[in-house]
């Protein structure tokens, strides 16, 4: 079962419509039982780093175990934000701290949000990455995640500074962009999602 | 590097079932161009980089419909949706992203509570908050005559830029300038800058007004109004430094359809999605 966590961010409509376009059927749900049941999960982000936190607060333990247990986890934009120690943008609000690391405001100098179309550079076989590398990914944020440990680093992508795109750790992976937003190339990080061996 | 986004706009007419698209010029010689959730579908194939939906009626009682259109179109259309007309209340915001689309656009709601920005910020994030401005042009002789405005030197002359509301039926006196400025403090994450001198008139963007703005602060741009060819698309880019580029009819009556605009604009240099 694919488990979509919800904890009223907004949209969480469009990342069900992306696993029902690619034949598989998602669940959003904030039932904590359904939640440990789930075989994939996935944690979307949207609004602020110190809001999600406080909004995921009761879900926290099972997002912990479900990584622990290396069962496959998705988490998106701000749901890949949380995954780190801290954030610029909450400052004294601890993240999950599953990598290391913390997450800072993009550097000036350029238009921010980072938001629009961008390529994706992908640095290390990641299963979720198969076959899209090169491709455009839509990205809207304003903060990025700076991991202490580069090699869970999966994928960058450069705007004038280069920018982590994507991160994966064992079944644990996470992308800045939002697949459910990046037509094709989006659907098709979702499928590869899905067929991951447990 | 981020590439440069190409918008098809939907005017939205909600009085019928399922909602049609129409185009005129400032609202006269009104022509159909189909079905809302299939122009989307059919621009989202055609790899446009984004879709604003407008609802040119505006009125409360549509929201019913507007919120149906946008789950519908969402279910084939994996690119981010902006809904504009009649977001009012933090409550809007929140209704749309749920039906499915990214961000909200709103003009007249922002210019009669700027902090609607603000709450609707805190709520959804900066990155779905978006403020229409529409701007025109007020020539002036010389500066003195308006001291408080930021004036421009142009081609034809110098002059400040005067926001209007309720679909250009109002204008406020309320310099563009500093009112695009004032929605970036307040938490807009972009703006959707709309040329009132030029919408309709296939002339090209007004690239003064997209410029002006677009230097005064740090959210991207999407210029809108007036596009005729592809060539205004690529100075939007190449001159203002645009963001983004929204253009309505081109599209609709497919005198250049999106890969045939996406096409000359890499020839000419410009970075596109292809």
């Amino acid at each position: 079962m694919i488990t979509i966590i919800n904890y009223n961010s907004g949209n969480l409509r469009s990342i069900h419509n992306g696993f029902t376009k690619i034949g598989y059927n998602a669940e959003i749900t904030s039932n904590p039982e359904k939640i440990a049941d789930s075989e994939f999960l996935v944690l979307p982000g949207v609004g602020a780093f110190g809001s999600v936190m406080k909004n995921i607060e009761p879900f926290k333990d099972l997002i912990y175990e479900h990584i622990n247990d290396d069962k496959p986890f998705l988490g998106i934009c701000l749901g890949l934000q949380v995954l780190l120690s801290s954030s610029e943008e909450a400052v004294g609000i601890k993240g999950l701290n599953i990598f290391k690391g913390s997450v800072n405001k993009i550097p000036y100098g350029r238009k921010i949000p980072h938001m629009g179309w961008n390529k994706l550079n992908v640095l290390k076989n990641c299963p979720i990455l198969e076959g899209v590398d090169g491709k455009y990914f839509y990205f809207v944020h304003s903060y990025h995640a700076n991991p202490e440990d580069e090699e869970i680093v999966s994928g960058i992508t450069d705007y004038g500074v280069n920018l982590v795109a994507s991160l994966s750790n064992n079944n644990c992976f996470a992308t800045q962009f939002h697949p459910e937003k990046s037509g094709v190339a989006g659907l098709k990080i979702l499928k590869n999602f899905v067929n991951l061996k447990k | 590097m981020l590439t440069k986004r190409i918008i098809p706009c939907l005017d939205c007419d909600l009085q019928v079932p399922e909602g049609r698209v129409v185009k005129g010029v400032e609202f006269k010689q009104i022509r159909y161009a189909g079905n809302p959730v299939e122009l989307a579908t059919r621009y989202y194939e055609d790899g446009a980089d984004e879709i604003v939906i407008l609802d040119i009626t505006a009125s409360h009682e549509r929201r019913g419909t507007m919120k149906e259109v946008i789950e519908r179109l969402t279910e084939n259309v994996f690119i981010p949706i902006c809904v504009g007309g009649g977001i009012r209340k933090v409550e809007d915001y929140v209704n749309m992203l749920k039906a499915g689309a990214d961000k909200c656009s709103t003009n007249t709601a922002a210019i009669h509570n700027p902090n609607l920005l603000t709450e609707a910020a805190e709520v959804v994030g900066s990155q779905a908050v978006v403020i229409g401005i529409d701007a025109k042009r007020r020539y002036i002789d010389d500066e003195t005559q308006a001291l408080d405005k930021n004036v421009i030197e142009t081609d034809k002359g110098l002059c400040w830029f005067d926001c209007s509301i309720y679909g250009g039926r109002e204008f406020t006196g309320i310099d563009a300038i500093s009112w695009a400025q004032t929605c970036q403090e307040k938490g807009a994450g972009e703006i959707l800058l709309t040329s009132m001198d030029g919408d309709g008139t296939k002339d090209g963007y007004d690239l003064d007004l997209t410029k002006a703005i677009n230097d005064s602060v740090d959210i991207p741009v999407i210029a809108s109004g007036g596009v005729g060819t592809p060539e205004h698309i690529k100075e939007a880019f190449t001159i203002a430094n645009a963001s983004a580029a929204l253009a309505a009819s081109i599209f609709h009556f497919n005198e250049y359809p999106v890969p045939v605009v996406k096409k000359y604009l890499k020839e000419h240099g410009v970075n596109v999605r292809m």
